[in-house]
Order: C-alpha cells, then structure tokens, then sequence
C-alpha cells in the first residue's frame, strides 16, 4: 500500500491473501499510516497569529533550517488517532485479566474530578496562599493511605511503583546511616519470585541482592530468611501478597527476624489492592511500602502511565521522608515543606524524588475512587476481587495445572504450562489464541520461578456473568490445545488488526524511529 | 456500591462453588488476628454528586491558571492545549489500556510511541530518543546514571543554572550509590566556569538551555571539551517549546538530551503527572533506560511495532537492568504526540515565535517599572528580574491583587541570597491586558 506521497506504509512485503482489498484495509481494521507518511511540514492543525515585530531576544542560539515535524489539520489528526485508538485493547473493550498488574474499572468520575480547574490548571509553584484546597487534598489522600495500611507516615512524591520502591529503599538507607552501619549493612535479600524492580531498584541505589530461594509451595520460609541474616543484610523486598498470588503465611516472623536482625522489612505493594480493608501492612511489621496507585485505587495507566507511587512507612523511617510534604502547623494551616532546609524539628529528610510534589492528577483519581468506595466498598472490592480470582481457579483447575494449590490464591490465580505438554501449544500461543476470542491475555512467563507461567487476575469490576463466559472460553481453549487443534494456536491470533510480530528482528535490527526513505530504496523494493 | 458488579446471590453461589463457606476462608493464610473484623475508620461509600461536591469544594478553593494574569514557570508552563487533545486521550482504548505487552492488539499504543520518539528525535536533533520517562527531573537522574555506565565513571558535574529541584533529584540518587556529584552555584549571568570542572575523571557535565534564570546557554564548547576527556554533555531543557525556536541541543553535540515535555498537550496539574523526553546518540542505546518502541513484521509481512531491546530491563537484567523502571508516561505521551502532530513544523514555529515576543513585550514592560531590572541577555519565554524588595513578599503581595506573577528564586533556592530575584515566564496565553495588568499591580506593590 502506498501513502499520498507514493510511499510504501508497510516495511514488508504483504501476502495476497491478506490483500482482499485495494486498500488494504478490512472494513473497521484500517491500516493506518504515520503521521510522517501522511503529513506535511507545512499542514498545522492550530490556528495561532502571527505576532506583530519584535526584536528578539534569542541572540546567536535562533534555529535555523528545518526540524523535520509532519503537521496534520484537525479532522486529519482526529481521524488518525481514532483509528489508533481502534487498534487498541482497553479495560472498557472487555475483560483484561494481565495479573500483577490489574486492570480494573477506570470510573470516569475520576477523570471529571482530575479535570476540575482547581486541580488541573493550578502550578506547582504558584504562591502557597492561592491552592489550599490542593494541599488539602493532598493531606487527605496521605491520611486514607495512613488509616488503610495502618502506617504513620507517607511520602506522596514517587511516580511509579518502581520510583516508589526506590523511596522506600531510600529510606532505609538513610536510616542505616543514621546508625553509623552505612559501610557495613549493604545486602538487600529479594526473594527469586520477586518483580523484576526490586532487584533493579536494591541495585540502583548501590546495594548488593541475595536471592532468597522460593519454597515448592511457592512462598518465603522463616528459616529461609533467617539462615541468611547477618550484619551485613540492610533489608528483604518482599511482596505480599506474593507474586503467585498467595499471601505469604510467615510474614509476621519474617518481620521480626528482619527487626532482630536490625534489618528492615520492604513490602512490595504492588498486590495491596487483595487485602485494601481487609489486612494493614502496619500490624503485619511492615517498615515501606509503596502503593500503585493504578492498580489499587484505579486510577488510568494509559498504555504504560502515568503510575503514581506513595510510600508508607513505619515509624522508624518516618523521620527520613523524603521532600516536599505536607506540615500541619500549630492552628491546622497546612504547609508544604520543599527543601531540607525548611523540615521542622525531627524530620531528616533523605532528598528529593522528583521535582515539584508528585502526580497531582492522580491523587486525585485515587481519593475520587476512594470516596466512592468508602471503607466498606474498598473492603467489598478486595473480597471480591479475592473471590473473582478463585472462582476462575475452581473453574478451571481441572483441566489448567495449579503450581501451588496448597493456598488459596488472592486476588490473581497462577497456572503453569504443565497442563500443556506434549500438545505443541506454548503457553504465548494459548495468550495469542485468547486475543481470537476477544481477550486480552493474562501475563505470561512471570512470576519466572514457574514455567510457561499464566497470571489471571479478573479483579472485581467483573460480573459473575464475564467470568462464567471466560472460564467457557478458557475451557474450549484448553481442550482445543489438548486435542490436535495446534494450528489454531501456533499461528495466532487471526483476528488481530495485525498478526504475530517478529520481535526478534526488532531486537536485532533496531527501528526506533521512522526515516524518510531514500528515493532509489523505494524503487528497489 | 455501583463499581462492584456481584450481587449477595453471585457471591454466595460463587463461594459455594469454590467451596468455601465464607470469604475469609480465602484469607486463611492471614496470620490469626491480623485479619480486620470489619471496615477501617473511614467514611463509607458516596455517590457521585456527594462526591463531586467534596471534591469540587478543594478544587474551588484554589486559583486556577486561566483565571488570573499568570506568569509563573520555573519548570512548569502555562499553555492552551486544543480540545481535540483532551478528547483523544480520554478514548476508551487509550485511557483504559496497560503497557502494550501483547503487541497485536496495542498497536494503537505502540504506533504512537513510535510518532511519539520519531518527534522527539528530530525536535531534540538527535539520533535517537525512548519512550518516554516520568518527567524531565527524573530523567535527568536517570541520564546522569546512564553516563556513568558509558564511560565508567562516577563523577557528574551540575551547571548552577540546573532547575534546583533536577539538581536535588540528581544529589538524591548519587549520595545514596554513593556517585559524587559537583553541583555549581547558581548563577544568575550564566558567567559559570564549567569548563575548568572537566577532567578525566568526569562521567558527564550536565546543563540547562534556557537555563532556570531563564537565559540560553552555549553547549557546544563544553560539548567540545566534555569530549575530549571522555565525558558526555547532557542537555536539558524544561520549556520544550524552545525548541521551536533555538538550536536544537544535538546540532550543539550533546550525547543525552532530556527535558520535560509538560509543555506541550499536558495541563499544570500541580506538578505531575508530566512527561520526560529523552534522546541520546544512537551508539548510547543499549545503555538507555526506560522503553523503547521499534519496527518490526508480522508473520504476513505487514508493518508493525512491539517493545524492544528488553534485555536491557529490570525485568530481565534484574539488578544488572539499565534502570528499574518498568512504565512510561504512555497517556502523557499521546497528550504530547497529538498536539504535536496538530502543531508540526510551522505550528510549533510559529508557537514558540509567540511566547517568545510575548515574554520580549512583558520584559520592556516590566523594564519600566520603577526599581525592576532584567538581568537576561538572551532568553526564550522567561527571565529573571531584580527587585528592590525580597521576591517571596512581592509575589504574595502580587496575588493578592489578582496578579500571580513568578516564581521567587528563594523558594527554589532557599538560603542562596537571592531573595530579590523573581522568575516570570510568559507564554501565549498572555494578553497585553494581562501584561499591563501585572505592570500596574507591580509598581503598586513595590
């Protein structure tokens, strides 16, 4: 297919078979081309005058030449990103069970309150005495996070989850040195089934990691944790509930072997949303732990974020909090303290995460979905997102293996790939086959101590009704991946807008951005 | 609650088909008496409106940008996004889809990633940019770490005309893996001497173009001079409008370049959520944090894209991983992409030619006013001007007449001595009744 400069919009060369068209397209499935491919330098889709002669002031540093930069009129860029938007699965295209992640109902209230001006159109510093009713809701947000976890301090800044974790582990850090033990507490034990992040994160602030192993009932023993105590461990990442979705039994000993150790206790928060009402990391002798906005209090992650990742954290690390935060002063004003220099008496903050005070937007989204909820809708949500996730696994038990059916699992059920054997069917060719039925696949070959993993977490925006049609599916699946149904599965999806891609050429051959294509390439091809 | 789709009647035939007799036999791996009997002390559910009301209460009580003569920058900027933007990300297939991990049907996604690090590439003038990190702060931080793989080496030079808030991010991250960090003292004439700090033991100088005063920095003898000791220049912008109108940081030879893209398609939002651009020289690759998106076939041939390069991240490499970040600013991204593709070229030409005469206009302005001074040479949409009363007083005095006029250096650099120093940004939304506005209440003030 061919753009209107008489480029080809395909990198390959495309079968017939899939060339039904002229166009190329399929009814509501449209090829759609770059925005370079069908722009123009000169196109803008913005009206802005032209202002009257000035003298500059840009001096020697005023560009020169061309950037490069396709424009497109309004309906033009409209039509294009709708049409991307059409290539898209979401939580509103239907059930999107990627555990570890969770997706859930992205109420739209949020979205109506993140846009009120008040919050959305108010700069981050713009004097104090002009916004607060954003600081407000910014202490507001820390006390819900504080009462459902039972910890007394938060740190809103951090960005993400994995930002989050850097938090935390911050903390810790900065409180080891405090103890003057900074050269010698210097290991941090992630256990194998941990999130690839935490790992990462003990590393990028200059800890070493020691593998804690996983037991065959795929949770973290005491006696594990114990037999690598020494003076020099500064920590366990630990998530819980873990990340085969069992809660971890021993988590109370763990913690106080970490505390006799004079270690600390990370919790990866990640999982939170399973037990939101129902158990609080404080009485579990939690020290951090961060809180993926997205994934527990439903605010949007669009296509990879923006996440917004709050840490709590214990009283001893209280003080560490890193800047800005929120001071309620001696007659309840409300102050916003942004360097370390201003921190009242107590508080030794360990820096600054990111600049300004973190993701405003989805503060908001989170308190709207919190005050939706109310304490016993939040607790409602985590049984049912509990029970939504058993009712799978009851479903499906017999015929998909259960790695670790010693525990009930929380708000996410693990299978492996031994069901699987001998069929030919990998566990990413039942995903691509899920994408048939009009599925968004579970998350596949994580956690890593399992093989050919299949994370399903249904959460509670599920009707009984979803779940039954699913686990109908997932049957017919499975029993056409037993039988000798293999092409339907090797060769998935079918009814993609687009089918397998090649990863490994990406990989070995980098695209990371279009080029204007030479004139004799295009003739040679 | 009108979120939970179960009825008493599901859960109950649900937890019998389970096999269970009630839902905290699902919890049994809760050590005893850790479970909670019943709900926290909290408020219960609400409806909408009650909602919509409590919300809508702190909203009220906080000044809004657009309702007021607004200056204030300093990192973050006040600009007007079409309507068609806001509406695009809120479709349901992007505001309600997760990182593309199963590429056939997030193609949506992932070929707007792709627009997306095309535009910043050529935006920036390099070779090569990510998809995206949370925001040009922590991207900063995040290029500062990627230098020091580069070139093995620990030690990052910080220009005094850093955003102090990308400086502490920068000290945060090196105190803790103990990276040394020289951080130059703010200076407001760009006078610093940057050049007598590299050496061969530096991994990277990092500087500010407009720098937080507000002036348009020379990068390329210290790109010249980074180089020939084997350090990396990083080039960071806060206003990426600039780029529509000053040398782009790669025609100067910076190796990182990374900045925030608030700018353009994102509201204020009190500071986040934004999005950080990041670009570098294509040799620098496979040692970029973050996502990438790149090109690839499917299995008839047709074009496509996934997420690649993934052996460089966390959830591979684990503690080797180039970064621990497992997300993007996806949804900031297309915010971004869609009003960049509204702009192109000449619209973000023309964009950047209007903040800037907007910002000459209010500088004669304010110029004139008894007592001020601006201290810029050349500068793009914000300058710095002197006062002859501390700034943090002015400003509130400013906001009491309806006026929110700058950002005080002192609340970016406590206990620098620059309390009579104001930072003013002006963009297009400015109108010369605000300009006059903010004149008349200032010589009021002063």
């Amino acid at each position: 297919m061919l753009n209107r400069q008489g480029r080809p919009t395909q990198a390959g060369e495309a079968s017939h078979e899939e060339h039904l068209t002229f166009t190329g397209n399929k009814a509501l499935q449209q090829i759609e081309p770059l925005i370079f491919e069908i722009g123009h330098h000169e196109t803008t889709g913005v009206d802005i005058e032209k202002p009257a002669p000035f003298k500059s002031r840009l001096g020697k540093h005023a560009r020169q030449g061309e950037i490069g930069l396709p424009g497109l009129s309004e309906p033009e860029a409209m039509r294009h990103y709708v049409r991307l938007s059409q290539k898209n699965y979401g939580i509103d295209t239907g059930l999107f069970p990627l555990g570890s992640c969770t997706m859930k109902h992205n109420a739209r209230l949020n979205e109506k309150m993140a846009r009120l001006p008040g919050f959305s159109d108010v700069h981050p510093l713009q004097p104090l005495s002009t916004v607060p009713g954003a600081l407000e809701l910014m202490l507001e947000l820390a006390n819900y996070l504080m009462t459902l976890t039972g910890m007394p301090a938060v740190a809103l800044s951090p960005k993400a989850g994995a930002h989050g974790e850097a938090c935390g582990m911050m903390a810790i850090k900065a409180a080891i040195e405090a103890k003057g033990e900074g050269a010698t507490r210097n290991v941090v034990l992630v256990p194998e089934s941990a999130h690839g992040t935490n790992p990462a994160t003990a590393a990028l602030i200059g800890f070493s990691v020691k593998a804690v192993p996983a037991r065959p009932d795929g949770t973290v023993a005491v006696e594990d944790v114990k037999a690598l105590l020494g003076p020099d461990i500064a920590a366990i990442m630990l998530t819980n509930p873990n990340t085969c979705g069992i809660f971890e039994p021993q988590i109370v000993e763990i913690a106080a072997a970490m505390h006799e150790a004079g270690a600390y206790f990370y919790c990866d928060g990640a999982n939170f949303n399973a037990i939101v009402g129902k158990a609080r990391p404080g009485d579990l002798g939690v020290d951090a732990m961060h809180i993926n906005l997205h994934k527990t209090f439903s605010t949007p992650h669009g296509g990879g974020g923006p996440g917004a990742g709050p840490v709590v954290l214990s009283e001893r690390l209280a003080p560490f909090a890193p800047v800005p935060f929120i001071h309620v002063e001696d007659g309840g004003k409300l102050h916003l303290i942004e360097s370390r220099e201003e921190a009242p008496e107590g508080n030794k903050p360990f820096g600054r995460m990111t600049a300004f005070h973190g993701q405003m937007g989805m503060y908001v989204r989170a308190l709207a979905y919190m005050l939706s909820h109310g304490s016993d809708g939040m607790r409602q949500a985590s049984e049912d997102a509990v029970l939504n996730a058993n009712y799978i696994r009851a479903g499906l038990a017999d015929l998909m293996s259960l790695p670790f059916p010693d525990h009930p699992s929380m708000h996410e059920v693990l299978f492996d790939d031994e069901w699987l054997k001998g069929s030919g069917v990998s566990t990413l060719d039942f995903a691509k086959a899920m994408i048939d039925e009009g599925y968004h696949p579970m998350t596949v070959y994580f956690p890593l101590v399992v093989h050919g993993a299949m994370l399903i977490e249904p959460t509670e925006s599920e009707s009984k009704a979803s779940l039954d049609l699913f686990i109908a599916t997932l049957r017919d699946l499975a029993m056409a991946a037993k039988g000798n149904d293999k092409e339907r599965f090797t060769s998935a999806p079918h009814h993609a807008p687009i089918r397998r891609l090649d990863e490994t050429r990406a990989a070995r051959q980098p695209v990371l951005k279009w080029e204007k294509p030479a004139p004799a390439k295009v003739a040679a091809e | 609650m009108r979120y939970l789709p179960l009825t008493d009647t599901d859960r109950e035939d649900m937890l019998a088909r389970v096999g269970v007799s009630d839902i905290d036999a699902l919890f049994s791996d809760v050590p005893a008496g850790k479970l909670l009997k019943g709900p926290v002390d909290l408020p219960r559910a609400r409806g909408e409106i009650e909602v919509e009301r409590i919300l809508g209460k702190m909203a009220g009580r906080n000044t809004a940008a657009s309702a007021v003569p607004f200056f204030v920058g300093a990192g973050a900027y006040k600009h007007h996004v079409p309507a068609t933007v806001d509406h695009l990300i809120q479709r349901s297939e992007f505001l309600t889809s997760y990182t593309p991990y199963q590429p056939e049907i997030a193609q949506g996604t992932l070929q707007y990633l792709f627009e997306f690090q095309t535009q910043v590439a050529a935006l920036t003038g390099m070779e090569v940019a990510n998809a995206s990190m949370y925001d040009g702060s922590t991207g900063t931080g995040e290029a500062v770490l990627m230098a020091h793989r580069v070139t093995r080496r620990r030690k990052a030079v910080l220009s005094g005309g850093l955003h102090p808030h990308y400086t502490d991010v920068v000290k945060t991250l090196s105190e803790m893996a103990n990276d040394e960090v020289v951080a130059l003292k703010a200076d407001v004439s760009a006078n610093e001497d940057i050049l007598s700090q590299i050496d061969d033991s530096v991994s990277c100088i990092v500087v500010q173009s407009p720098d937080v005063f507000g002036n348009l920095r020379d990068l390329k003898p210290i790109a010249e001079k980074a180089h020939a000791h084997g350090a990396l220049l990083i080039a960071v912008f806060t206003e990426v409008i600039s780029l529509g109108a000053v040398v782009p940081p790669g025609a100067e030879d910076a190796d990182i370049v990374v900045g925030e893209g608030q700018s353009i398609g994102n509201a204020l939002n009190f500071g986040g959520p934004y999005v950080g651009l990041f670009a570098a020289k294509s040799k620098y690759i496979r040692q970029m944090p973050g996502r990438l998106c790149g090109e690839t076939v499917d299995s008839t041939g047709q074009r496509g894209f996934v997420l690649t390069l993934s052996t460089r991240e966390q959830h591979i490499r684990r503690d080797k991983a180039t970064s621990n970040i497992c997300t993007n600013s996806g949804l900031c991204v297309l915010a971004f992409t869609i009003h960049m593709t509204l702009l192109g070229q000449s619209g973000l030409t023309r964009l950047a030619e209007v903040n800037h005469a907007n910002a000459v206009k209010l500088a004669d302005l304010l110029a004139g006013v008894k007592g001020v001074s601006v201290l810029n040479e050349s500068f793009f949409n914000e300058f710095t001007v002197k006062l002859p009363k501390p700034a943090a007083e002015v400003v509130e005095a400013l906001a009491e007449k309806g006026v929110l006029g700058g950002v005080p250096v002192s609340r970016l650099m406590p206990g620098a001595g620059l309390d009579d120093l104001l930072l003013v940004a002006s963009t297009e939304v400015n109108t010369d009744d605000d300009r006059a506005a903010f004149a008349k209440a200032l010589a009021e003030v002063l």
